[in-house]
C-alpha cells in the first residue's frame, strides 16, 4: 500500500469515526436523498453543525451534493463506501497470507518432528 | 462477528502443540507476523513488532513499529493481543485492534482460527478517538454494518 493510499483510509476512517457524521451517514442511507435542513430535523445538532458534518463527508466523497431549486440535495456515494468495504478485504487478505505462512512454518516443524521419532 | 471486523481460518498438518509455538514464539512471530518481533507468550507482556523498510508487509519507505500486549494465553488453545496502539498508551477498544487466535485440534492436524476486531479504531486520529469514546451506544460497528449491507444490495441490484 502506497502512503497516499494509505492517507486516503485514514481520512475516510476519520470521517465516519465520528458519532453525529455516522448519524448523518445512517440517516441519508435511509431515506436516499436529503437536504441539510432535512437531516438536522431529526438531530440534536443545529443546521450549521449539519452543514459541517456534510462538508467533511463530501470532502472524503462519502456524499455528494447536488442543487435542487434553492437547496442542496445529498446522497451516499456507493462507490466511496465500496473503498471502505475493500479496505476490509485487504485487512482479509494480510490475514490470509499470515495464515499460509504460519502453516508452512508449522507444517515443516511437524515434518522435523516425525523425522526424530 | 461484529462489522468491523474478520475472521479466516486455516487447516494446518501439525499438532496443536506446535501450531501454538509458531504463534506464540517471538522467533517464530517473525517468520509469519513482523520482520521482527519481541514479546512473550504470557498475559499482559508488552511487546514490540518491527518491519523494515521494503520488508514483509511494512510501508516501502518506512520503518513500521507497533505495540502489542498479550491478552490472553491458553497454551494450544487460545491466545489473543492487542495491537497497533500508540505507543506508551494502555491498549483498549477505543485505541486498538483485537486479535484473537483460536486452536481446534481436528483428525490430522489443527484449525486455526484468527478473529481480528476493532479495525476502524486504529487508524482514527486523536480527536475522532475522544469522540469514538464518548460513542459507546451509537457503536461504529454497527454504522459499518449498514455500509457493507448497503453494498451488497448495490451489488445485488447492479447483477440483477
Amino acid at each position: 500500500m502506497t502512503a497516499t493510499a494509505v492517507a486516503e483510509d485514514d481520512a475516510l476512517w476519520a470521517a465516519v469515526a465520528d458519532p453525529t457524521r455516522r448519524r448523518v451517514l445512517d440517516a441519508l442511507l435511509e431515506c436516499g436523498e436529503a437536504s441539510t435542513t432535512t437531516l438536522a430535523e431529526g438531530m440534536p445538532v443545529t443546521r450549521q453543525a449539519v452543514a459541517k458534518h456534510l462538508a467533511v463527508l463530501d470532502r472524503v466523497g462519502l456524499v455528494a451534493g447536488r442543487r435542487r431549486g434553492r437547496e442542496v440535495r445529498y446522497t451516499v456515494r456507493p462507490e466511496r463506501v465500496d473503498e471502505a468495504a475493500e479496505a476490509m478485504a485487504r485487512v482479509a487478505a494480510q490475514w490470509d497470507r499470515r495464515l499460509a505462512r504460519i502453516k508452512r512454518l508449522a507444517e515443516s516443524v511437524q515434518a522435523e518432528a516425525r523425522i526424530d521419532l | 462477528m461484529a462489522a468491523d471486523s474478520v475472521e479466516r481460518e486455516i487447516l494446518i498438518e501439525a499438532s496443536p502443540e506446535i501450531v501454538w509455538g509458531v504463534i506464540t514464539e517471538p522467533e517464530q512471530i517473525s517468520r509469519w507476523f513482523s520482520d521482527e518481533a519481541d514479546v512473550e507468550g504470557r498475559v499482559g507482556a508488552d511487546g514490540t513488532l518491527m518491519w523494515r523498510p521494503g520488508g514483509r508487509g511494512g510501508r516501502k519507505e518506512l520503518e513500521t513499529i507497533a505495540p502489542i500486549r498479550v491478552v490472553e494465553a491458553e497454551p494450544f488453545r487460545r491466545f489473543s493481543f492487542r495491537w497497533s496502539h500508540p505507543q506508551g498508551a494502555a491498549p483498549d477498544a477505543s485505541n486498538s485492534a483485537l486479535v484473537e487466535f483460536t486452536l481446534i485440534e481436528e483428525a490430522g492436524g489443527t484449525r486455526l482460527r484468527v478473529l481480528e476486531s476493532g479495525i476502524g479504531a486504529v487508524t482514527h486520529d486523536e480527536q475522532s478517538k475522544t469522540q469514538y469514546l464518548e460513542d459507546h451506544e451509537h457503536g461504529w460497528e454497527k454504522h459499518f454494518g449498514e455500509l457493507v449491507d448497503y453494498v451488497a444490495s448495490k451489488t445485488h441490484e447492479a447483477t440483477l
